[in-house]
């Protein structure tokens, strides 16, 4: 592997461009190439049909694999945008999910207007903005790597962060309440016109069922519900309301 | 920073610079359960510090004695790992996977 390799990775990934570093395992040979590449037909070295559907297939589905060429075998190790995730409020069980999405690889950007919560003393070592969430998540690209977590509980706040989430496509949206709450939320969200399909995107009450208690218990049972959407699982989660 | 954890590759750039001489290793295919994804890595150095992992701990110490093999030849390597396997009883993976580990210098 090639140092100048890493360094083409690192700026990629900066740019949340999905890239890929094809190995020829015999050779030892190895060419990078972001998914860009794969659609234009300025490729530098020509790429069989096969290998281009396998690198199509790999960054699809997020997953390296080897197979095998004409040149023998190929490994192509896939690197997609990093994970991110957008928690909308800077309150207790934020402070734990944070550490625990960072550890699991995740970028983290915590949203909270109100300057007493989102401070750097409460919320170390992640990106803090303290302002509306409508206007901090227009200006971040909600895409398909990137989860929105939104644990106010105060609808002035909760609710624009929802509706700029709904109108991005991240893999995941959740949002913190009981369930007598989320239906109210429901109702205010239906008078600004949001359809039942997208309401149906809102994973709330948030977390698996694990019998949760507590912003630590509450963050794990979060974490494990973004981590089971993420891999298409259908793990328990708690009753949605009626 | 909003950045996550220091990636594998943040090392090597940051190790690259000091000067130090290295090795990457990185899960190529797994079989039956195996602790780490494909496309996991290992980072070492010459002297054998290492960052990452490749496993769940099993397998690490024989990647890091081969990676001085690959620093000092420049010749990457081709390992296998699993229960099946002659070593298994030093080296297996105890959750019964198999996995397979391209070593390559990193230069």
């Amino acid at each position: 592997m090639e140092i100048t390799h890493l360094e083409a990775i690192a700026a990629h990934r900066k740019k949340r461009r999905p890239v890929a570093l094809l190995t020829w395992l015999e050779s030892g040979r190895s060419a990078l190439l972001t998914k860009t590449d794969l659609a234009s037909s300025s490729l530098a070295a020509p790429l069989s049909p096969a290998l281009v559907d396998a690198l199509e297939s790999a960054f699809r589905r997020d997953r390296s694999m080897v197979v095998t060429s004409e040149a023998g075998e190929v490994f192509i190790h896939v690197f997609n945008p990093p994970l991110r995730m957008v928690i909308v409020g800077a309150v207790h069980i934020a402070q734990a999910l944070a550490p625990m999405a960072r550890r699991a690889g995740y970028e983290v950007i915590v949203i909270d207007p109100r300057e007493a919560f989102a401070t750097e003393a409460r919320m170390p070592g992640v990106e803090l903005l303290t302002r509306w969430p409508d206007e901090a998540m227009a200006e971040i690209a909600i895409d398909p790597r990137t989860a929105v977590v939104v644990l106010t509980h105060d609808p002035k706040i909760d609710d624009p962060a929802l509706v700029a989430a709904l109108e991005a496509a991240p893999f995941y949206i959740g949002a913190l309440g009981s369930r007598r709450t989320h239906a109210k939320r429901c109702e205010r969200l239906r008078a600004q016109g949001i359809s039942e399909s997208d309401l149906a995107r809102i994973h709330a009450p948030i977390g698996l069922d694990i019998g949760a208690e507590g912003a630590v218990e509450i963050a794990h049972s979060v974490m494990a519900e973004v981590i089971a959407t993420l891999r298409g699982r259908h793990a328990p989660a708690l009753p949605q309301p009626e | 920073m909003a950045a996550a954890d220091k990636t594998i590759h943040e090392h090597a750039l940051a190790w690259h610079a000091e000067g130090r001489r290295l090795a990457i290793a990185t899960v190529i295919e797994t079989w039956g359960s195996a602790p780490q994804p494909v496309g996991s890595q290992l980072l070492i150095d010459e002297k054998g510090n290492f960052e990452g992992s490749v496993s769940g701990g099993c397998v690490e110490g024989e990647v890091i004695a081969r990676a001085a093999d690959v620093i000092a030849t420049g010749k990457p390597q081709l390992l296998t790992f699993g229960v099946e396997n002659e070593a298994a009883w030093q080296v297996g993976l105890a959750c019964g996977g198999t996995i397979r580990i391209y070593l390559e210098p990193l230069r």
